[in-house]
């Protein structure tokens, strides 16, 4: 099975603006989906310059922008591409 | 503990903000930061209305220009004729915190609230026992006169219903030294001459109405300027970027700044002269020795504990140390200190090698608004020793730690630390000449969790611990 790829904007901006808290996204993923997703630190993913993005700090979900992103918003989407396996 | 929220991110968005413009050398423009922050047909209003958004966002750019919001003489002046003021001013107010008088209007005025539970019972205890007559009954349900009302909380106790509730006023809570109180009209104000710039009723207002004034103008001018600027910075920067040091410090240097010196070096000198000094002190027979490199602690005793006074270190902080270091390698230099503290501010106004303090928050802010990203920034080091145990000075127990490693194996060292100072903490460190107790050395860090959980923080200090840890053990 394909894993959801969860990519975590580094950027100084995402950071800055309240991202560093997302280094714990790990810890709260829950345990039956563990192996289902992969989770990295990415450079700078360039969002933060368009505005139409939403505003910093940045995830992407399998290519789905989460703005202004928090745990448990991000949660919410990995669950929404799990069940429905959307934004593939 | 400072976390992030709203109030945070809109002001790291106004340092950003404000820092562009002075870059720019567009800081004629700085009156449309609040029309741009909060444009007419706003949808999302914490507070009544975009206007009053506005002058809120206009007040705290004021503290961010380094002024007192009180000092304002005309409402009319445009942030053009405070920003040109901060450029040519000499000397600084007086304090570092300062109230947005326009934002902090919106706590109780008294603790103690009769919410809809109350079932205007028969029984009334409320009202029965309250000492001062405070309570009657409108409307069939309890309620409380401010004018009498003593905050006793006779009432909550006595409530069958749980129906009355204690609102605590954030900021007033959290104030270690009761510096801050309301006014008749409800409006907080800092008493000065009791405050310890600790900065923890800022975290803790819910509607961002106290400030730190900035030293953001005399910075950047330093940096457009001929003269070298040094950058100095704190230990507990390690816990503040996911980067390693080489790349934080050359993200520094891209700001503009000639060098950048780590303060973990001047505190090795702090922790070295302290476990010193606490030899010689214990052999006079001195009954204890604290350690003096917070500022908001070293003013706690200054202001509230005389009696602790001379059982203070008299070692000079990490940072004194090296500012001097850079003055004495560049003498025309100016020296800006970057951590996680506010207190700093007023020990660095008091140091002659000091120039100016910020945070790394605003640290942050400059690098957004210079577009430097750290992660892109070459991780090369200056070569030369780490200075590992200085960068323990970081989080709560790692002073200890480095004097521990600069001490004789034989010296006797009863040791204890005070991770985060509150009222209970004074208290105790007030009665502790007196006490029978076998603690020779206190470590006492105003913010719990030591440093890397300071008011002035970019990174959540749980990230950050995990952060430092690798290089604690280096």
């Amino acid at each position: 099975m394909e894993k959801v790829d969860v990519k975590i904007c580094y950027g100084t901006m995402c950071y800055v603006m309240g991202g560093s808290h997302l280094e714990m996204l790990k810890d709260h993923i829950p345990a039956e989906w563990a192996d289902r997703v992969h989770i990295s630190a990415s450079p700078c993913l360039d969002l933060c310059h368009n505005t139409e993005n939403g505003k910093a700090p940045f995830v992407s979900v399998n290519g789905k922008i989460v703005s202004e992103a928090n745990i448990e918003k991000v949660i919410s989407t990995i669950k929404v591409v799990i069940k429905d396996g959307l934004y593939q | 503990m400072a976390y992030t929220n709203n109030a945070t991110l809109i002001r790291r968005e106004l340092i950003t903000r404000l820092a562009k413009l002075i870059m720019d050398d567009r800081l004629d423009e700085i009156d449309r930061i609040p029309l741009e922050m909060a444009p007419r047909n706003s949808k999302q209003e914490s507070r009544c209305c975009p206007h009053k958004t506005r002058a809120v966002l206009k007040y705290r750019i004021m503290a961010l220009l380094g002024f007192n919001i009180a000092d304002e003489d005309d409402e009319l002046t445009p942030l053009r004729d405070y920003a040109q003021r901060a450029i040519d001013r000499t000397e600084q107010a007086e304090g570092v915190l300062t109230v947005v008088d326009e934002a902090c209007t919106s706590c109780h005025k008294k603790n103690y609230v009769v919410s809809n539970l109350c079932r205007g019972c028969v029984a009334r205890p409320c009202m029965m026992n309250c000492p001062k007559d405070a309570i009657n009954f409108v409307s069939g349900q309890a309620q409380i006169d401010p004018d009498k009302c003593v905050n006793c909380g006779i009432c909550k106790n006595e409530c069958p219903y749980h129906a009355i509730i204690y609102v605590p006023i954030p900021c007033e809570e959290v104030c270690p030294v009761n510096a801050i109180s309301k006014d008749e009209e409800g409006i907080e104000h800092i008493d000065y001459s009791k405050c310890i710039d600790c900065g923890k009723c800022m975290i803790a207002c819910p509607f961002g109405a106290i400030m730190a004034k900035s030293q953001l103008v005399g910075t950047l001018q330093s940096i457009k300027s001929e003269k070298p600027t040094v950058a100095i910075v704190a230990p507990s920067i390690l816990g503040q970027f996911k980067a390693e040091y080489g790349q934080i410090a050359n993200a520094i240097k891209q700001l503009g700044f000639d060098e950048v010196l780590e303060v973990a070096s001047g505190a090795v000198d702090t922790a070295t002269h302290e476990a010193e000094e606490f030899g010689e002190k214990m052999d006079e027979g001195q009954k204890f020795m604290t350690t003096s490199c917070c500022p908001a602690y070293v003013q706690a005793v200054k202001k509230h504990m005389p009696e602790v006074n001379e059982f203070v270190s008299h070692t000079p902080t990490p940072m004194h140390y090296t500012a001097k270091m850079a003055k004495e390698k560049m003498p025309d230099c100016t020296t800006v200190f970057f951590g996680p503290c506010i207190a700093k501010q007023s020990e660095g106004r008091m140091d002659p090698y000091v120039d100016y303090v910020m945070t790394f928050e605003e640290l942050g802010s400059l690098f957004v608004a210079k577009g430097v990203d750290v992660l892109n920034c070459s991780d090369e080091t200056p070569e030369g020793e780490l200075p590992v145990t200085g960068r323990w000075f970081a989080e709560s127990g790692g002073v200890t730690r480095s004097v521990l490693n600069y001490l004789p194996e034989e010296t006797n060292i009863k040791q204890m630390a005070i991770n985060g100072l509150d009222k209970k903490q004074i208290t105790f460190l007030k009665k502790f000449p007196k006490l029978k107790m076998e603690t020779n050395f206190i470590e006492v860090m105003a913010c719990e969790g030591g440093c890397i959980s300071g008011p002035g923080i970019v990174c959540n200090p749980k990230v950050a611990k995990r952060l430092l840890s690798k290089y604690m053990t280096k």
